[in-house]
């Protein structure tokens, strides 16, 4: 079975690819680029992607897929099939399931429940400590060999300096990256919201930019003890983006992602209450915005991550105060990129590629993804630069319909999906 | 995103396509003093104005409510507060429903929207609500078709406390415009502190707030936007001491200090804070002679304010009580389709 992807704009930073050229697949595999000029195979299906971006499949580092434990939310099968719809064709669960991903029983099991769904490839990240509990190692070692790309205590980061120190030690070993959600709970504690002018008017209670910002220090501190590869996950504020720079220009390996909510809004949407607009790290300042846009433009930030956390209605409808922190994001990640980022010319296309594809691949070593080069794996992400569509949360292929983004207009999507050669997903023409 | 409501005491249902029985059936919601218009403002204060007196009469009931229901729901522990609205409700002849639920009970299951529904179905045609979390009646007001009107949610806003202390400061000084008026305590859990802040500096007082440092951030003055006044007074401003604040005011407004809180370690002790922070005498005598003294109780004698301080002719927090019950029949009055008074 081949599949000759024709017409289509191919971007490969890996391959230096800006360009047009035909895709030929098969058996799930890049077989072969070729010109235009070249004779079309007569055997292989075409698919028309003129007018159309063909990248490599964009790899979404940091998601939420709920199972096993809290299947009310989300599964692995619902999660799989809003990323597939929104461009990704791999995610990547953080471990804090129930019970938590801290060994290779659980890895795998979150690997065959992916392969039986047979649309996006899943990549666990491990726990760093045993139940995220911060106090044990969890079993690195068999998760790695289980299919683990990275581990991470995210959400109840690792509050010890010592055990985290360790963790980096050990994972170092077995060259897994150490992802951490940077939050010192003793300043975050009871916050729900950025700590700024708009939690004093709203009377919430903030959590600073400091508690971020502090740990973004110790870990890159802990970086260039250890000599990890650190990440840090959805940066959020100008201090931090600041220090990872230089970090960066030091020669640490330090790499982060940014979540989209944190470079399109503020916490000026708190406004209103929306509890739709709670998530950890908060929507931060209009500064912290703009110091996440310029990250993104000069590579500070490695890769957009959605920080995709479900959560059902019953939860989010509490108070401000009590419903649990995050928002969906698979399915509106390209929507924004496109619209607060390419069309806003903070960076190119190609930018978008290194930072959904070719970055996260690398930074997880992602053998034969993040790129098309002949050999690799055909994971292609088609986009339309153009189009110009609306997110409606109703329809969203998630669990879950905690967005804030419901009914907002795009320009610019995902419109289809081909996961190990496979068209998972295509997009209705409009 | 979702778009901002207009959450004023100002017409929210008089263009829904469900009123569509022929009455003009106004519901307005008061969410917070930050929403209104000085304008207003001066329209509820008024209105309570003409109010004040029907609690001095031997038949303390006026017809003006008369087949309206008013439900209070307060899920937040409150005496004064509850007891104010009730009386309130009940001079108006509204019948009026109260309601206190923990809550530890709203999570057995229920959300506060399926509370919200369950009572909207009874038909009240407002429900005052009290809330431990900020925006509560907000979210409320989006679901409810009984006017909203907010008792207090959250360290957001307590609108008709403030309103009640304007009506008192009115009373005393004629007028708020050109005021010093001082804000001492815990000011940034405070909904007393912010809506007394909105309230007073649309009206044209200056405001300055003091505390300790771990209760008054220094940026606080972001709460309003930075305009000067004609007069070059800053409308809010952020002193380093207490006595700074009260020098030269013409209001002195204590806060309570939270004696439940003390487990987050703001201050050291009571003892210290009521040395370094606490009203007293000699602090007071920094006030202007005529300046008289609020406070929105419970009071902790001793702690924020001297008992010495609190008993003086200068105290007028008999006064606060007094005026909050024409303040809330005014409120009542208005939200659930009444007109504004002129005086």
């Amino acid at each position: 079975m081949k599949l000759l992807i024709a017409n289509g704009h191919v971007i490969d930073p890996v391959a230096a690819q800006n360009s047009g050229k035909d895709i030929l697949i098969e058996n799930g595999k890049v077989a072969a680029w070729l010109d235009r000029k070249e004779a079309r195979p007569d055997d292989a299906e075409v698919f028309d992607a003129s007018g159309l971006v063909v990248a490599p499949g964009f790899i979404d580092m940091h998601v939420h897929l709920r199972e096993p434990g809290q299947e009310h939310k989300e599964t692995i099968a619902s999660g799989c099939a809003a990323a597939v719809a929104g461009g990704w064709t791999s995610v990547c669960p953080m471990p804090n399931t129930n019970p938590v991903n801290d060994n290779a029983a659980i890895t795998r099991y979150m690997i065959e429940q992916a392969e039986k769904t047979g649309l996006a490839n899943v990549f666990p990240i491990g726990a760093i400590t045993k139940s995220s509990d911060g106090s044990e190692l969890a079993e690195m070692g068999e998760m790695k060999a289980a299919g683990a790309v990275a581990v991470s205590d995210d959400g109840r980061p690792v509050p010890s300096a010592g055990i985290m120190r360790r963790a980096m030690q050990y994972a170092a070993d077995f060259a897994l990256p150490v992802i951490d959600h940077c939050e010192d709970k003793s300043l975050s504690s009871g916050g729900v919201m950025h700590e700024g002018k708009m939690s004093l008017l709203l009377g919430l209670k903030g959590l600073p930019a400091l508690a971020e910002e502090i740990d973004v220090v110790r870990d890159i501190l802990l970086a260039r003890d250890t000599g990890a590869h650190v990440h840090i996950a959805h940066i959020s504020t100008a201090g931090a983006v600041e220090a990872v720079r230089q970090a960066k220009k030091e020669g640490l390996t330090i790499t982060c992602e940014a979540a989209p909510h944190h470079f399109t809004l503020t916490d000026s949407a708190v406004e209103g209450y929306d509890t739709n607009t709670k998530m950890a790290p908060p929507l931060r300042s209009e500064e912290d915005r703009m110091a996440i846009l310029a990250g993104l433009s000069d590579g500070t930030i490695d890769a957009i991550a959605t920080d995709h956390a479900p959560h059902h209605a019953d939860e989010k409808s509490l108070e401000y105060d009590r419903a649990p922190f995050g928002i969906t994001g698979l399915e509106t990640a390209v929507g924004l990129a496109f619209t607060e980022l390419v069309h806003k010319g903070v960076i190119d296309l190609v930018r978008l590629v290194e930072l959904c594809s070719t970055n996260p691949a690398r930074i997880l070593s992602l053998a034969g993804r993040g790129t098309l080069t002949p050999g690799s794996v055909a994971d292609i992400t088609i986009l339309d630069p153009e189009e110009v569509w609306s997110f409606k949360v109703a329809e969203s292929r998630s669990k879950s319909k905690n967005s804030p983004f419901d009914g907002r207009e795009f320009r610019g999507r995902a419109v289809t999906t081909i996961v190990n050669g496979r068209v998972v997903f295509a997009a209705e023409t409009v | 995103m979702r778009p901002k409501r207009s959450v004023s005491i100002t017409d929210r249902a008089t263009n829904s396509t469900q009123m569509t029985t022929g009455k003009p059936y106004r519901r307005r919601d008061l969410l917070g003093i930050r929403e209104l218009a000085a304008s207003d403002i001066i329209g509820i204060l008024d209105t309570a104005e003409n109010f004040r007196e029907i609690s001095n009469r031997e038949v303390k009931k006026v017809p003006a409510l008369r087949g309206k229901t008013v439900i209070n729901l307060f899920f937040e522990n409150s005496t004064r507060t509850r007891t104010s609205f009730e009386i309130a409700a009940k001079r108006l002849s509204a019948d009026a429903v109260n309601i206190s639920i923990s809550s530890s009970s709203v999570s057995k299951g229920e959300t506060l929207l399926d509370t919200a529904l369950n009572l909207d179905a009874m038909a009240p045609d407002c429900i005052v609500v009290r809330h431990s979390s900020a925006g509560v009646p907000h979210r409320l007001a989006e679901v409810s078709k009984a006017a909203i009107v907010n008792a207090g949610d959250g360290a957001n806003e307590h609108p008709t406390q403030a309103l009640l202390d304007a009506m008192t400061i009115r009373e005393h000084k004629g007028q708020i415009d050109g005021l010093s008026v001082a804000i001492v305590g815990d000011i940034v859990h405070s909904r007393v502190a912010r809506s007394n802040i909105h309230l007073l500096t649309k009206l044209g007082a200056n405001v300055r707030v003091a505390g300790p440092r771990t209760l008054v951030p220094k940026d606080f003055s972001f709460l309003i936007r930075d305009q000067e006044f004609a007069s070059g007074k800053k409308p809010l401003e952020v002193c380093d001491h207490v006595e700074d604040a009260i020098r030269d005011a013409d209001v002195v407004m204590i806060l309570r200090i939270q004696r439940e809180r003390q487990d987050a370690a703001f201050f050291p002790s009571l003892s210290e804070y009521s040395i370094h922070y606490g009203l007293t005498n000699e602090r007071l005598a920094l006030a202007k002679k005529d300046a008289i003294v609020l406070h929105p109780g419970p009071m902790n004698r001793g702690i924020e304010i001297a008992s010495d301080v609190a008993d003086s002719s200068r105290s007028l927090i008999l006064d606060q009580v007094k005026y909050g019950v024409a303040v809330r029949m005014a409120v009542l009055y208005l939200a659930t389709g009444g007109s504004p008074s002129e005086r």
